[in-house]
């Protein structure tokens, strides 16, 4: 290879690597704001997974760019090109680099996830002793508190705070403690799913699922059904609420002596509204539970 | 190699030509006729399924559930994706293999032509009970194309038979179809190569096929299976999947996609099969490393049978079982990525000539690039627990899906077009075809990924107004869409009528599907080609065969 040669496809690799750590940085910016411990370590990951992917993608399509550019065929040239059929050398490397990349990927990943640690600590499988995100961002604080019940049904979430006996529609969060609740469904498949936090999980009928995190950030953030469950699916949202122990605190104090009242429930209003409505044009629907009775409807 | 076992008996037929437009119409077995079928069918309820997202598209356009009825939208997008797998990519597939295999292979038809009829028929049978549920009154399924329990076998109605019961009979005429097409299409690769076709001189589209259907061979029963079990939950009562009843809703999820995933393998291998047979013409070049582009394809099926969690991520999935398949899928794709560098590295240096059909595979590659990159994001767990079930994943398998498997088979048709029909399309339509679509599928289907990384879901039919931005681009992305299919139309109907004719090899391609008549006779080969050469020859201007080269020059002599 020409002198000239190796110095174009150095300056095209350290162009590649600047637009794609670029990009990497740029990732930060498509998500929600980093409600949790969690949200940090996922955000970071995908960012690394930017940087790499735009690096394979430009290299690629740059190629293919350059080849549709400079290598046409002219109008009246009917002969072939070189009949190269192959090149092992160029095989080998390019089924060795994937191979490495993908190791690198996994185990990236694995680590983060057993950071995470929001099914608890993967004790079992530790390859690295690494301390979880409930450790990791919990150097302020003190005893967990206590595990909060989560109940989804056709189309409401229920919380229900078990030592004060509250029950509320919108779920209350002290920040900077590790967060442990029980996720219960009553009817059908439900996701657990809060953007700001990054954090997803399946509900499943007749069944009990531990899920941890860590709020890091006080504020309110969207609470959303992410597994499909039937007509109003796209209704079953709810708000949650982010406070400091005190506030939290507080919140759990008045809501325990307040007399329970139906909730606000827009599957409820959107069914009333359709059977009253002069002629509806759907198909007939599984009718939504009643509005949750709570003592914080929100 | 030995056409004569299984072959039925010839009755030699005079020269006349090979089909009318009635014959379409019948219980044809020439396989080319069959071919055709499916293509036209399949395209057929490609609109059907394409109305359905434009009514999906429209709803979305605004925030709030406006358009049409929650249960409604509800039943679109369920339509929309089992219509648009089951009746479009699965069939116009199987057509495009069902016309090129055997041609490209020496033979004179398919192992069991009867069986093929037969496979073939019942597309519009079970397309047509899928579309009568419309018909009933509670309308068509309405639990997304998973089917997920216990949400379809919530069932409003009260009556027996409902839209999921079609739904799942539909399903599961699908299986049984695609089965015997299975059979069909490993027997015929097998059997029926013409003398001289060893297995390293199979075209790899053809090596793409054999490893797509040995994929159907074992999953497909697993489907099926999960389909009757669920149909039977659902009208006698049976507890597989109810909770209710003391069943396992999870475990619908692990039938479900042990089949579900390796079907979209079944889906792409095909479509990395054409990329293989393009790129080499219209660059004039050999297919790059082709003996590892074609045993990839076997690895990729080999691969995608353990890798079906990977869509389970989120559902109760112990830790472990998470990680396992998380890694699992990550070495899919390497032998995909030595697929992509082999094409990349056949267009290198080459002589590209930009017709329709290289404009098609160009930009299908593009695309699969970026489905191929998400596609590792998602199996990464961490990421997956935050986009499973969003947008993003919306967006990646469109990419897939629409600008890589619906490309490519635009890619196909446009470069078959002269063999099955005798006749040129218009470039200039083909090329406006080619803009519209490319446009439309990146301003469709990108703003997909930040709105899912943003945390819209998929399958609602109203969102908070955070998330209008990007579907207003969505939408007018789906409607461009939409309209760009107008340009095809006309294109094909236009020049099947009207086309100038084509000559026996208009691309100067090497295959033996290019020495035979455009369209070809009903046997395909008058004398069986004898092979003595690996495929894409391009550049060594050697022969392919022993004997019909030589036929096509004492023709030109004459
Ligand atoms: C590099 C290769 C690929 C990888 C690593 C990959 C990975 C994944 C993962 C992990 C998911 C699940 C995401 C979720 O639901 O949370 C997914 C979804 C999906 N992928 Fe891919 N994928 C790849 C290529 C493909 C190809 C070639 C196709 C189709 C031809 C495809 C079609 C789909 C479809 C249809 C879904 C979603 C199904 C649904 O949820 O309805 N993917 N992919
Ligand atoms: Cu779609
Ligand atoms: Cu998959």
């Amino acid at each position: 290879m020409k002198i000239r040669n190796i110095l174009i496809l150095i300056g095209c690799a350290i162009a590649l690597t600047g637009a794609s750590l670029w990009m990497g940085q740029q990732a930060y910016s498509w998500f929600p704001p980093q409600a949790a411990a969690e949200s940090k370590l996922i955000d970071e990951l995908f960012s690394f997974l930017v940087s790499l992917g735009t690096f394979i993608f430009l290299g690629v399509t740059g190629t293919v760019t350059y080849s549709i550019i400079f290598h046409r065929a002219g109008k009246y040239d009917t002969s072939d090109g070189p009949p190269i059929e192959g090149n092992i050398t160029l095989e080998v490397v390019w089924t060795t680099i994937p191979i490495l990349l993908v190791l690198w990927i996994a185990t990236y990943s694995y680590n983060i996830y057993a950071e995470m640690a929001i099914q608890g600590p993967m004790e079992a499988m530790h390859i690295h002793t690494m301390a979880s995100a409930h450790a990791a961002t919990m150097e302020s604080t003190t005893e967990p508190i206590e595990k909060i019940e989560v109940l989804a049904k056709q189309w409401a979430w229920v919380f229900r705070y078990p030592n004060q006996n509250v029950t509320s529609t919108e779920l209350h969060l002290p920040v900077n403690r590790r967060i442990s609740l029980a996720l219960q469904s009553a009817d059908v498949l439900h996701g657990f799913y809060i953007p700001a936090f990054r954090l997803k999980q399946d509900i499943v009928p007749k069944q009990t699922i531990d899920f941890e995190f860590t709020p890091i950030r006080p504020g309110k953030y969207r609470l959303r059904d992410s597994q499909f469950s039937g007509t109003y699916f796209a209704a079953m949202q709810t708000d949650v609420v982010v406070q400091s122990i005190e506030d939290y605190n507080h919140w759990l104090k008045t809501a325990a002596t307040q007399k329970p009242t139906p909730a606000n429930n827009q599957a409820a209003n959107e069914y009333t509204q359709k059977i009253k409505g002069a002629f509806t044009s759907g198909y007939p629907t599984v009718i939504p539970a009643p509005p949750p009775l709570v003592n914080f409807p929100s | 190699m030995t056409n004569t076992q299984i072959e039925k008996p010839k009755i030699a037929e005079p020269h006349h030509p090979p089909t009318t437009w009635k014959t379409y119409f019948t219980f044809s077995t020439d396989h080319k006729v069959i071919g055709i079928q499916y293509i036209v069918t399949s395209f057929l309820f490609f609109l059907i399924g394409g109305i359905f997202a434009m009514i999906i598209r429209g709803e979305l356009i605004t925030p709030e559930a406006d358009l049409v009825d929650r249960t409604v939208y509800n039943a679109m997008f369920t339509m929309h994706g089992t219509i648009m797998l089951f009746l479009w990519t699965f069939p116009v597939l199987v057509g495009l293999a069902n016309y090129l295999v055997p041609l490209m292979i020496g033979a004179r038809d398919m192992a069991f032509p009867r069986l093929n009829a037969v496979a073939f028929w019942m597309v519009p049978v079970f397309g047509i009970i899928l579309m009568a549920s419309f018909f009933l009154p509670g309308g068509p399924a309405q639990a997304g194309w998973w089917s997920y329990p216990p949400v379809s076998l919530q069932n409003p109605t009260g009556n027996l038979i409902n839209g999921q019961f079609l739904w799942l009979i539909a399903v599961a005429i699908s299986g049984v179809s695609s089965i015997m097409g299975g059979v069909n299409f490993v027997t015929t690769i097998v059997k029926m190569r013409a003398p001289g076709m060893t297995f390293f001189r199979m075209p790899a589209y053809v090596w793409a096929v054999f490893s797509a259907q040995i994929i159907q061979l074992f999953g497909l029963p697993a489907l099926t299976a999960g389909a009757v079990m669920l149909l039977l939950d659902l009208s006698i009562g049976t507890a597989f999947f109810d909770p209710a009843k003391g069943g396992n809703a999870v475990l619908f999820q692990h039938f479900f996609w042990f089949y579900s995933h390796p079907a979209v393998y079944v889906i792409i291998l095909p479509v990395f099969g054409i990329f293989s047979e393009i790129f080499p013409v219209y660059s004039r070049k050999p297919l790059f490393g082709y003996k590892v582009v074609a045993v990839s394809s076997l690895l990729i099926a080999g691969v995608s049978g353990f890798v079906w969690v990977h869509h389970m991520f989120a559902s109760g999935t112990p830790a472990w079982m998470r990680i396992v398949f998380m890694i699992s899928t990550m070495f899919v794709s390497v032998p995909t990525g030595i697929k992509v560098f082999a094409w990349v590295a056949t267009i290198w240096g080459g002589k590209l000539r930009l017709t329709t059909p290289m404009l098609f595979a160009l930009g299908g590659l593009i695309m699969f690039v970026f489905a191929g990159i998400t596609g590792i994001m998602l199996s990464s767990v961490p990421i997956d627990i935050h986009v499973n079930n969003t947008y993003f994943v919306v967006g990646h398998f469109h990419y897939v899906l629409y600008g890589t498997v619906t490309m490519g088979m635009f890619a196909a048709f446009y470069h078959w077009f002269p063999k099955m029909t005798g006749r040129m399309y218009y470039e200039g339509l083909g090329k406006l075809h080619f803009w519209l679509s490319f446009i439309g599928t990146n301003l469709n289907f990108l703003p997909m990924h930040p709105l899912g990384l943003q945390g819209m879901l998929r399958r609602v039919a109203s969102y908070d107004p955070e998330y209008a931005f990007w579907n207003v681009i969505a939408s007018i992305g789906g409607f461009l869409l939409g309209m760009s299919t107008l340009p095809f139309i006309l294109n094909m109907i236009g020049s099947w009528v009207q086309g100038e004719k084509a000559p026996d090899n208009p691309w100067r391609a090497i295959g033996l599907e290019w020495l035979v008549a455009s369209p070809p006779p009903v046997e395909n080969f008058e004398e069986i080609p004898v092979v003595i050469s690996e495929p894409y020859g391009y550049g060594k201007s050697e022969p392919l065969t022993a004997n019909l080269e030589k036929q096509e020059l004492i023709k030109d002599l004459n």
